[in-house]
């Protein structure tokens, strides 16, 4: 079985596609591109089984595809917990499932490597914020870094397919994977330093700067001085709890478009999506031109939380949006084979009596984002919960500083927004770190007021209300906080 | 059928929707509290995937606002990462 894709409206994964190599799963060679996820390349060749779980055994599988939620963890070449979904297979690599409960390794001994970075300011996160935020230091004449877990940078926009609304500014009517070329492009162009698939542990305040801690791969352990730091990790896709919600087959929809749209990987035959906000309508349209067949959309709310210009299309292709329904249950032994759908009512209860059953082997949920914040709670930034912004998030104002000096963010880490608001973001959050430093004060300055204004255009659609309402939450509590 | 079927809150730790509500009845009512009993948050994905769900449980379960329920702390290492890298261990190439 190989269910790579070849033929695709908008992607050519033939021109993509790597050398063609061969690595052990459990003993049995399997073939593989270059530039494939162990991962990826498990589940092309039919492997939907990851590993199991540490209590019940329970089957593990494909969930989140960006490095965050633990599912995948095998052993790879003698190193147990490798996360797979973010680590590039390579030719004669020997891949195993994992004793949940593992020994210590007996091998010891293995090459490790301490090396010491120093920079101005360091950006976490390579995606639209990171990216934009980097490339606008670039430009002030800051001397920053980009730290990146995954093995590509670029975040979600290279495996968004679609056309972005929005001003010229923002890269309106260019395909996100267009915009990552652009912008990776530039930050090749300009030489700018980057740390790719290197995961940030730990930061620690030293002295008036900070001291970050990254591991790549499993032998590389980067210590990193840094005067300031630029925090844009993005979001966490939420999960809901239903019977069976971990069987494998449940996949978050960015690990969907993440297998389809960046491995060229057909997640399934028969879909389900949960949620029609943007993402579940973007992501079940996406589905279908990879060959899905997307049975329908459940949507929990009594309307469509997306833009209708999607929600048309979807139906166009002829797939039905059912409001005021959510998943029930999953069913399957080792892999999903169907889904238990049931009818709302106004308090979203269950309706007994409502309940039906579709075949399907992908259920996708597009049921909310929550930032990453964990960087920024560790190192100590004041949270507080805003559910307009998707959860806890760094209490800050609208230059994008936290209540720590040098500690800035940008992005869906900052609230839950578009990768064209993080792009702006990233420009403020860029600028206001130059100006901190006293770094070419006047460029940055104009950089700053001219992308408020971008990101004030941005926010004008009735659909950005909530975020206006959650973000004016936080700049006031950021106020009171610097009033003592 | 539905009855026999587990909802997993907590993956990495294999924690039951049922396991934590009992917690809860039986007086650990923060999400620290719950980590500390039953061990959700302490696996290899710190909590990404259970904490928002743990969140709005305890909301449901004490009928309170779930602005009111503080996250736990987050604690080094972020990620898994391998020991050895940390104790140093052979060729330890350090540069500065």
């Amino acid at each position: 079985m190989d269910s790579r894709i070849w033929q695709h409206p908008i992607i050519d994964f033939g021109e993509r596609k790597g050398r063609e190599i061969y690595f052990n799963f459990n003993g049995k060679p399997i073939k593989a591109y270059e530039g494939e996820t162990i991962a990826a390349a498990l589940y092309a060749s039919g492997v939907r089984v990851f590993g199991r779980s540490i209590r019940f055994q329970r089957p593990r599988g494909w969930f989140c595809a960006i490095g965050k939620c633990s599912s995948c963890l095998m052993k790879v070449d003698g190193i147990p917990n490798v996360r797979t979904c973010i680590t590039l297979v390579k030719d004669g690599m020997n891949v195993e499932y994992q004793d949940p409960r593992p020994n210590l390794p007996e091998k010891t001994e293995f090459e490790c490597e301490h090396v010491k970075v120093e920079t101005d300011i360091a950006v976490i996160g390579g995606g639209p914020a990171g990216l934009s935020a980097i490339l606008s230091l670039n430009e002030l004449g800051v001397d920053s870094l980009i730290i990146d877990e995954n093995p590509w940078l670029g975040g979600q926009l290279i495996k968004q397919t679609h056309k972005f609304f929005g001003s010229k500014a923002s890269y309106a009517g260019i395909r996100g994977i267009k915009i990552a070329e652009i912008l990776l492009g530039e930050l090749r162009k300009e030489n700018v330093k980057s740390l790719e698939n290197s995961s940030v542990i730990a930061c620690y305040r030293e002295g008036k700067g900070f001291k970050i801690t990254a591991v790549k791969g499993h032998s590389t352990l980067y210590e990193i001085d840094a005067k300031g730091l630029l925090v844009a990790t993005g979001a966490m896709e939420n999960m809901l709890a239903f019977p069976n919600n971990d069987l494998p087959g449940v996949c978050g929809a960015g690990g969907v478009q993440t297998l389809m749209n960046v491995y060229g990987v057909k997640p399934g035959e028969n879909a389900l999506m949960v949620g029609a906000g943007n993402v579940g309508l973007i992501v079940a349209y996406q589905l279908a031109q990879a060959g899905v067949n997307v049975k329908m959309i459940v949507e929990a709310a009594p309307k469509i939380g997306g833009y209708l210009v999607h929600a048309a299309k979807v139906r166009r292709m002829g797939i039905p949006i059912l409001t005021r329904h959510s998943i029930k249950a999953a069913i399957g032994k080792d892999h999903v084979e169907g889904a238990v759908i049931t009818k709302l009512d106004e308090n979203w209860n269950p309706i007994e009596g409502t309940e039906f059953e579709v075949e399907v082997d992908l259920i996708c949920l597009a049921v909310g984002l929550t930032p990453s914040t964990e960087i920024l709670m560790q190192i100590g930034c004041e949270h507080a919960y805003v559910p307009e912004l998707g959860g806890h998030v760094a209490i800050h104002d609208k230059f994008l500083k936290t209540t720590l000096d040098n500690v800035y963010l940008a992005g869906d880490v900052s609230g839950i927004e578009e990768a064209s608001t993080a792009m702006m973001e990233g420009k403020i959050a860029a600028a206001t770190a130059a100006i901190d430093m006293g770094v070419n004060v006047e460029k940055a300055e104009n950089l700053r007021k001219k992308s408020l204004h971008e990101l004030e255009l941005l926010r004008s659609s009735p659909f950005s209300k909530r975020v206006i309402t959650g973000k004016e939450k936080v700049y006031s509590l950021m106020e009171e906080i610097s009033c003592g | 059928m539905e009855k026999k079927d587990k909802i997993i809150v907590c993956r990495c730790e294999d924690i039951t929707y049922d396991e934590i509500v009992q917690a809860i009845r039986e007086g650990f009512t923060t999400p620290d509290e719950i980590k500390r009993v039953l061990r959700c948050g302490m696996g290899p994905c710190q909590g990404r995937t259970c904490m928002r769900l743990i969140q709005r449980i305890i909301a449901k379960e004490l009928n309170k606002n779930p602005a009111e329920i503080k996250m736990p702390k987050v604690r080094p290492p972020l990620r898994p990462s391998p020991i050895g890298l940390f104790a140093g261990e052979k060729n330890d190439k350090r540069e500065s």
